[in-house]
């Protein structure tokens, strides 16, 4: 095995839009379910009006990339209001049920034919990189050393997607240490308690999923940057993941969210190196390399189930502010 | 230097693709074809000059795919099955005016716009049909009506049998289980295994696998759920211990069935013309059948014997059932593994609905059952009873004007309308609302 590559490869996809993609997507998850205590299984979803939203953007509309990527802000943001107005009344599992219908019900029209001049349908959008890369200002060529050597546009889409998670970062941690915040985690704790102290506890809930949300699609617009946006990526496995990765590394912190889709992807990566290269070195044998790389999808739904039995504060978190949502 | 070697690489590869995509989607005329291995396609002309934009769909063996003639006349879809037949239809509507697909010189088939494709062993094969002028062989709406709601029942009830025992272990357990897809799967994997992989005829691989159905339920009950509800953990945590079981065992079938889609033995059988435009199989007509017998006698079991009213207690009220003396634990680990094997039932009923066995079918039934469960009430059996009858309806009859290929959508978005009118479901009681 080459583990010298392994470990770059590795090391490489700490900075990968991937992971940068899950970070924003698990911050924007940790203000819908780990502060406001709202269980959103539709964050697949956010995640796909983002990005579709940035390349029909461009695509239909011809918006220049920055606007492009607003607009498919604004997207989630009155997705997430349709989304919040009827199914915020709820209870905890019908609003789990709900929202992860909507998500799909959004996939579905996206890989319809019915709309396909728009959509792409199952093809997917591509071909939408002009604009974005005529806004580089790093001059062409290869940068960086040792695993994070990268050519301009690939550090260019990494710089915005890390400046995006600065802010996402800053205005969580803000947000959640304002009187909002409070009020909000007040409401997982106890709703009951805090419409009798006369707060407005639908108007915090909807205020939450919109936040969440924004920065969610922020996620889904980082994902689609440097590659293509394609309707198999928003299933109902994309919100799974999110919330393993939002899990394990707390979900009721600012950074365990970075931290957790640090971890998850960074293993993804080991086990999608060191898998199939332990099949062809002979070290697994009743395997194939097919199956090396399906063993790894195994293997984080086990760790799902473990986290949440054995440490559902996650790596960063506190047993005593994460009681889950009764 | 190897890091620089990969990126120049990947960045090739990914060329490639943008490359190959742009070409498959410059022409609207070939759909899926190069996701699947193997072809159908065809040339629609009039008297040697092509038709252009005639609607054509091909279905079966898992496919349902509608496509449009390019200005050439030509249509190919990608199929993922050789050695099998689909059916192509070609929509009369999109014709010139005064024009239809008439029959052969010496043939009399009633409806020559609808043909069978065999794609033999090369995994290709072409579909042509005749076009002059005629009379159009359009179904009446009526019939296509007819048609839908017996179909639309037929899945429903099959729905009925993975979605009443979900719901009796919402209603005992308080667990919304995400991982009931994957038992849904679990049956038809196992008929696979024993029917297939052993050699067992299916009568007998059909009973084989739903008893391990029901074991696999007992052995999730007594190894994971009974610990779990003694540690008394949450039911937002059961749920997303649930996900993470799903998501486990989803990929645990794709790591021994593999991608691709298999079909069980019989899938291919001729449908017969019961009425109208309604034809079915004997093995669907068995199907349906069975699902009525099996719902029935479930009904049964739950209304008058004494394990099926201390389930319904339990639903009502665990605490004043298991103070009434109702050994709580016993019913739980009961309905369990009934819920098991009656999800593991539909999975072999929806093998050949669908039809074929694939990893993540399960995955796609999940949604519809608890879209099902919920339009009921949560925790009723009856009321999902009614709710998967409603949502096998809504699919099939849905699809007379919306695009096949959004059927599935549209139960969920009428899940989500009728949850904001009366949020406690069909039959749910209206204290179960937060």
């Amino acid at each position: 095995m080459d583990w010298i590559q392994i470990l770059s490869n590795s090391a490489s996809s700490i900075i990968s839009p991937a992971t940068l993609a899950y970070a924003l997507a698990a911050l924007g998850l940790a203000v819908h379910f780990g502060f406001a205590g709202l269980l959103n299984m539709g964050i697949a979803g956010f995640m796909a009006i983002g990005a579709y939203g940035y390349a029909i953007g461009i695509l239909t509309f011809g918006l220049p990339w920055w606007a492009a990527a607003l607009l498919g802000l604004v997207a989630s943001a009155v997705f997430a209001l349709i989304l919040g107005i009827p199914t915020l009344r709820l209870r905890g599992d019908y609003l789990a049920i709900v929202t992860i219908a909507a998500a799909e019900v959004l996939r579905l029209l996206f890989l319809t034919t019915a709309f396909d001049k728009v959509t792409g349908s199952a093809d997917g959008l591509f071909g939408y990189h002009a604009s974005f890369r005529a806004s580089n200002p790093i001059p062409e060529g290869t940068y960086g050393f040792g695993p994070w050597e990268y050519r301009e546009v690939d550090w260019w889409v990494r710089i915005l997607g890390i400046i995006a998670l600065i802010l996402a970062i800053i205005t969580v941690w803000r947000l959640m240490a304002s009187p909002w915040g409070r009020v909000l985690k007040g409401i997982r704790e106890d709703e009951e308690a805090v419409r009798a102290l006369g707060k407005n506890v639908f108007g915090y809930k909807l205020t939450a999923l919109v936040v969440g949300g924004v920065i969610a699609a922020a996620g889904g617009i980082v994902y689609a940057l440097p590659s293509s946006v394609n309707p198999g990526v928003y299933v109902t496995s994309l919100t799974f993941f999110v919330y393993t990765a939002l899990l394990l590394g707390g979900a009721a912190t600012v950074f365990g969210p970075v931290i957790g889709s640090l971890i998850f992807w960074v293993l993804q990566t080991v086990l999608g190196n060191v898998l199939p290269a332990a099949v062809q070195a002979g070290y697994l044998p009743f395997m194939t390399s097919i199956q090396a790389q399906t063993l790894k999808f195994i293997l984080v739904g086990i760790a799902l189930m473990l986290i949440v039995i054995f440490r559902p504060q996650g790596i960063l978190g506190n047993k005593k502010e994460l009681t889950f949502v009764k | 230097m190897p890091t620089l070697a990969l990126i120049v690489a990947f960045l090739a590869t990914m060329l490639a693709f943008t490359f190959l995509a742009g070409v498959g989607s410059a022409s609207a005329d070939e759909i899926d074809t190069d996701k699947y291995q193997y072809r159908i396609s065809g040339n629609v002309q009039l008297d040697g000059k092509p038709l252009e934009n005639i609607a054509l769909t091909i279905a079966g063996n898992g496919v349902d795919t509608t496509v449009k003639t390019d200005k050439n006349g030509q249509w190919a879809v990608g199929v993922p099955e050789k050695n099998a037949t689909y059916t192509v239809a070609l929509d009369e509507n999109t014709l010139p005016t005064g024009i239809a697909v008439v029959n052969d010189a010496d043939a009399t088939d009633e409806t020559p716009n609808i043909k069978d494709a065999e794609v033999g062993p090369g995994g290709r094969v072409t579909v042509n049909f005749f076009i002059g002028e005629g009379e159009r062989h359009v179904t009446s709406f009526a019939d296509q009506l007819v048609e839908r709601i017996v179909n639309g029942l037929r899945f429903g009830l099959m729905l009925a049998l993975a979605a009443v025992g979900i719901s009796l272990v919402y209603g005992t357990t308080g667990l919304s289980n995400f991982a009931h897809g994957e038992m849904v799967t679990f049956g038809a994997v196992m008929t696979l295994v024993f029917s297939r992989g052993v050699g067992l005829p299916i009568y007998l691989a059909v009973p084989i696998a739903l008893v391990l159905s029901g074991f696999i339920g007992y052995v999730m009950d007594a190894g994971l759920w009974r610990p779990l509800r003694r540690r008394r953990t949450g039911i937002v945590q059961l749920m997303i211990v649930s996900i993470g079981l799903s998501l486990a065992a989803r990929y645990t079938f794709q790591y021994f069935i593999g991608g691709s889609t298999t079909q069980l033995v019989g899938a291919d059988q001729r449908p017969i013309q019961l009425f109208g435009s309604v034809s079915m199989s004997i093995i669907d007509m068995v199907s349906v059948v069975i699902s009525i017998v099996v719902i029935v006698a479930f009904a049964m079991w739950l209304l008058f014997t004494r394990i099926g009213k201390a389930t319904r207690a339990i639903s009502d009220n665990p605490s004043l059932a298991a103070a009434s003396g109702i050994d709580v634990d016993r019913v739980v680990r009961i309905v369990w593994i009934i819920s098991s094997a009656l999800a593991g039932l539909a999975g072999v009923l929806y093998a050949y609905y669908r039809p074929g066995i694939k990893w993540d079918m399960g995955a796609e039934f999940l949604l519809l059952l608890f879209a099902a469960v919920t339009l009921g009430g949560l925790g009723t059996a009856f009321g999902a009873l009614i709710g998967a009858v409603v949502i096998g309806l809504i699919v099939e009859v849905s699809t007379l004007w919306i695009p096949a290929d959004l059927k599935f959508a549209a139960p969920l978005l009428v899940l989500i309308i009728i949850l904001l009118f009366r949020p406690q479901g069909i039959l749910g009681r209206r204290e179960r609302v937060g």
